[in-house]
């Protein structure tokens, strides 16, 4: 068996629901994930997929801990970090990293790209930062003049590179990626996945991907994860997976998809 | 002339130099005052009572905008006026924004237990009518000028407070917030390095907003005579005696109203125009 | 005879920059063309020409816009908000900015049949129940008292799709109607859609960048890059293999699961110097004509 980078047992995660909530007292509790188990291997590349609702995104954020599950536990590398505070996270977080949906609101927009990538460097205490942030910008392909840029001066495609050099600067050993190709052009998602896909060969990067779109991730991921409603429904080695797809919610998710070809049955 | 987004084209800056000319004129009428002064300020005359500008007739040519009707030179009283106004505007603003700002920023990004007593603070404070609020303040800790920058700080916390609070919330959700965290960043240097630098622009703008308001507050407390010793010259005071003589002596009302009004309205477009000239997204 | 009929529309910005070049397009009566392009291209701005609901810095600066045979250029404001408020109708992208948060849904569908076409109110409201049954919502009666808060994304695209057909328009105009969905409810929208359309014989101009989208609702399709029209043709000859070479590149660049391989391939750099030094070319050539 090859060596886990994350275990995952029973993990469970709950939200207010504020909409609900009476006059007086608590509000009650939306179960948003129910009791999640699973392992990720080091070098997989994990899809996880589901329609709005299905808590996707809820675990991704779980996994580098910008949430604390209610229950159960999330090891990373065999250290249980379910509910480690702020300041013992502080020295794992450098090791696992994400890149985020919407690349304007995860720039901060008052600083410049070599200051965007440069932020995480600094604080990890890294020496030869000007170096670190030139090689990030040359892994994502961008001129190394764009660090002087700001991020509404760039293209969607663009800042979402800026995004994956600031993941990848810290050189992490996991990379969440979360629905980062929804917002893009077709010709800009195209490039992006297949950046992400020699980054991952390049760095023996451990890359989780988000996404509610199953065809956007065939050729990238190894392993693919089905969430409905909070629960894994499907959780199985890619080719397979489209090969024979067991959970019915899975074909449904793969019928959904209209391919570019008018002789496809699919109403 | 119009833009790419079909909106009437600013001229760059121009607000910027009017509004800054006028507070830097300001700035070195009140250093200055008592080497440009063409009087002492409070020196009476009786014999020389409001005398007209010197373009009206019966004009004294020593006496360029008059005399109020103790025949005190208006123009050197607006002069000494302006170093009140500026140092209640500079210091009263500036306590106010640093204490609002400060417990906004605090409310907003940190939330929780801190947020809810601020924002109590905040709905409480609001419901008193600032004005009498400064009056009965006034009252009860003397007059003076500690006392003026001490109530409009006390009165206009609140300002800040809000807006800050509201717009560090809204930063708070951006996910270059959450991208500081995965990046090991503490909660205060996030507030300091993600959250501030995009509040700061609101801020400068409110900041010289407020240092407007604090010469309006002052001149209000001058009016009713709750400000600083009536033997200062205050624009205020001089408003406020105007007044009385508004139908036999114009310009001693109405100098020192223009003035305000300038010089108020200089820091709100100054504000505006640091703001845009600032900020990499707007510019 | 072609319903709505573009030709030669130049759009530009205040400051002259060109958002629309010279384009020309036919949608004819119970056809429905899709208009492909990535985001800058201009797709969303025909739309937006022919409801006359341009952005205050856009103006037409020339070409001609026909509605069944009369040319809407001509026309008064008056006139033609008339004219388009009773033939043509939007579905618009985002259903949540799309209805008022502080109206009841009820009356947002009605006005239009109340205000434009001088309806009865019981009327109106006996027509949206009727039209939110045919759009398969469940208690037509509850929803039209609901707020758009209270209702789910994919039920609110249903709302507005009711509320586009209410008046019986001849043309819609659907500017990207499922991009803010997910997959499985982008399904049952465009189903819905098509099935609506069907059944009215409904023109339908629907903006997209999805090529897969584009071939399982669409006849015919413009592809349009930097306001221009690069290629115009019907559905099964582009699928077989656009003409263009940037058409060829797009749909290479579309993701299809069945073919992991073939598909998701980026543009190359070469395909678009070669459609940038088509499109300045192309502003050469208008210049020379301005000028002669």
């Amino acid at each position: 068996m090859s060596e886990m980078i994350y275990q995952l047992k029973d993990l469970k995660v709950s939200f207010p629901d504020m909409s609900k909530k009476p006059l007086l007292g608590a509000a009650p509790r939306i179960d948003v994930l129910k009791g999640l188990t699973f392992d990720i291997p080091k070098g997989e590349v994990l899809g996880i997929v589901g329609g709005s609702g299905s808590g996707k995104s809820t675990l991704g954020r779980a996994l580098i801990r910008l949430i604390e599950p209610d229950d159960g536990a999330i090891l990373f590398e065999g250290t249980d970090i379910t509910h480690l505070g702020e300041d013992r996270l502080r020295p794992l977080r450098r090791r696992f990293q994400m890149i985020f949906q919407d690349p304007m609101s995860s720039l901060n927009p008052r600083r410049r790209v070599g200051g965007i990538i440069a932020g995480p460097l600094k604080l990890q205490g890294l020496d030869n930062v000007k170096g670190r942030v030139d090689e990030a910008l040359d892994m994502v392909g961008l001129p190394r003049s764009f660090a002087s840029r700001y991020p509404h001066e760039l293209s969607g495609g663009q800042r979402q590179r800026v995004g994956i050099a600031r993941a990848i600067a810290l050189k992490p050993d996991f990379i969440l990626a979360d629905e980062i190709v929804s917002g893009l052009d077709v010709s800009s998602q195209a490039q992006v996945l297949n950046l992400l896909e020699s980054l991952v060969q390049d760095l023996g990067l451990t890359l989780a991907f988000i996404s509610h779109d199953l065809s956007v991730i065939r050729r990238l991921c190894t392993r693919i994860l089905v969430l409905y409603q909070g629960e894994i429904v499907e959780n199985a080695e890619t080719p397979a997976l489209f090969a024979d797809p067991k959970a019915a919610y899975t074909r449904t998710l793969l019928d959904a998809i209209p391919l570019p070809d008018p002789a496809q049955a699919w109403f | 002339m119009l833009d790419a987004r079909g909106q009437i084209r600013r001229l760059p800056g121009v607000r910027l130099w009017l509004s800054g000319g006028w507070l830097a004129l300001l700035v070195l009428a009140a250093i200055f005052a008592p080497l440009i002064s063409p009087h002492d300020p409070l020196a009476q005359d009786l014999f020389a009572g409001r005398l007209p500008p010197v373009w009206e007739q019966g004009s004294d040519p020593a006496f360029l905008l008059g005399t109020d009707s103790l025949g005190r030179d208006v123009l050197s009283r607006m002069l000494y006026g302006a170093r009140l106004a500026l140092i209640v505007a500079l210091v009263a603003g500036t306590l106010t924004c640093l204490i609002g700002a400060t417990l906004g920023l605090i409310a907003g990004f940190f939330r929780g237990w801190a947020d809810l007593i601020i924002s109590r603070l905040i709905d409480i404070w609001m419901a008193f009518p600032p004005v009498l609020f400064a009056i009965l303040l006034i009252a009860v800790i003397g007059t003076g000028l500690t006392s003026v920058i001490v109530a409009i700080v006390v009165i206009d916390w609140t300002r800040f407070a809000r807006v800050v609070r509201a717009e560090a919330m809204s930063q708070g959700a951006m996910d270059y917030v959450a991208s500081a965290q995965v990046a090991g960043r503490g909660r205060l240097g996030t507030a300091m390095t993600e959250i501030l630098p995009n509040v700061l622009p609101t801020i400068v703008a409110l900041l010289t907003l407020e240092m407007g308001i604090a010469i309006i507050v002052e001149a209000i407390l001058s009016f009713v005579n709750l400000s600083i010793s009536t033997d200062q010259p205050t624009w205020g005071g001089m408003i406020a005696e105007g007044r009385a003589s508004i139908y036999q002596a114009w310009w001693v009302l109405v100098f020192p109203l223009f003035t305000l009004f300038l010089t108020v309205l200089s820091f709100s477009q100054f504000g505006e125009g640091l703001k845009e000239h600032f900020d990499p997204v707007l510019r | 005879m072609s319903f709505l009929s573009i030709r030669d529309l130049n759009v530009s910005l205040a400051n002259g920059a060109p958002l629309l070049r010279r384009v020309s397009l036919d949608v004819a009566a119970g056809e429905v063309r899709a208009l492909v392009g990535e985001s800058g291209a201009g797709k969303s701005m025909i739309g937006k020409a022919v409801l006359g609901i341009l952005p205050r810095a856009a103006k037409v600066t020339g070409g001609s816009i026909q509605l069944d045979g009369e040319d809407l250029e001509t026309l008064s404001p008056k006139a033609r908000r008339q004219r388009i408020g009773a033939r043509v109708a939007l579905i618009p992208q985002d259903p949540l900015t799309a209805l008022n948060p502080s109206r009841r849904v009820g009356p947002q569908i009605t006005d239009r049949l109340v205000d434009i076409l001088g309806w009865k109110r019981a009327e109106a409201e006996a027509r949206a129940l009727e039209l939110l049954e045919e759009v398969h919502i469940q208690a037509p009666d509850r929803v039209m008292k609901a707020y758009p808060h209270e209702l789910s994304g994919g039920m609110r695209q249903r709302i507005l799709i009711a509320s586009a057909f209410a008046a019986e328009p001849k043309l819609i105009i659907a500017d990207e109607p499922t991009t803010a969905l997910d997959v499985t409810v982008q399904k049952q929208i465009l189903k819905l859609i098509r099935e609506m359309q069907q059944r009215h014989g409904t023109a339908l101009l629907f903006v997209t960048h999805d090529l897969g989208v584009v071939s399982k609702i669409a006849q015919s399709l413009t592809v349009l890059y930097a306001g221009k029209v690069i290629e115009e043709t019907d559905i099964k000859a582009f699928f077989a293999g656009p003409s263009h070479a940037y058409s060829r590149a797009l749909l290479a660049a579309t993701p299809k699961y069945t073919d992991p391989d073939g598909s998701l391939t980026p543009v190359p750099d070469s395909v678009i110097q070669a459609v940038e030094a088509e499109i300045a070319a192309f502003d050469a050539g208008q210049m020379g004509t301005v000028r002669a």
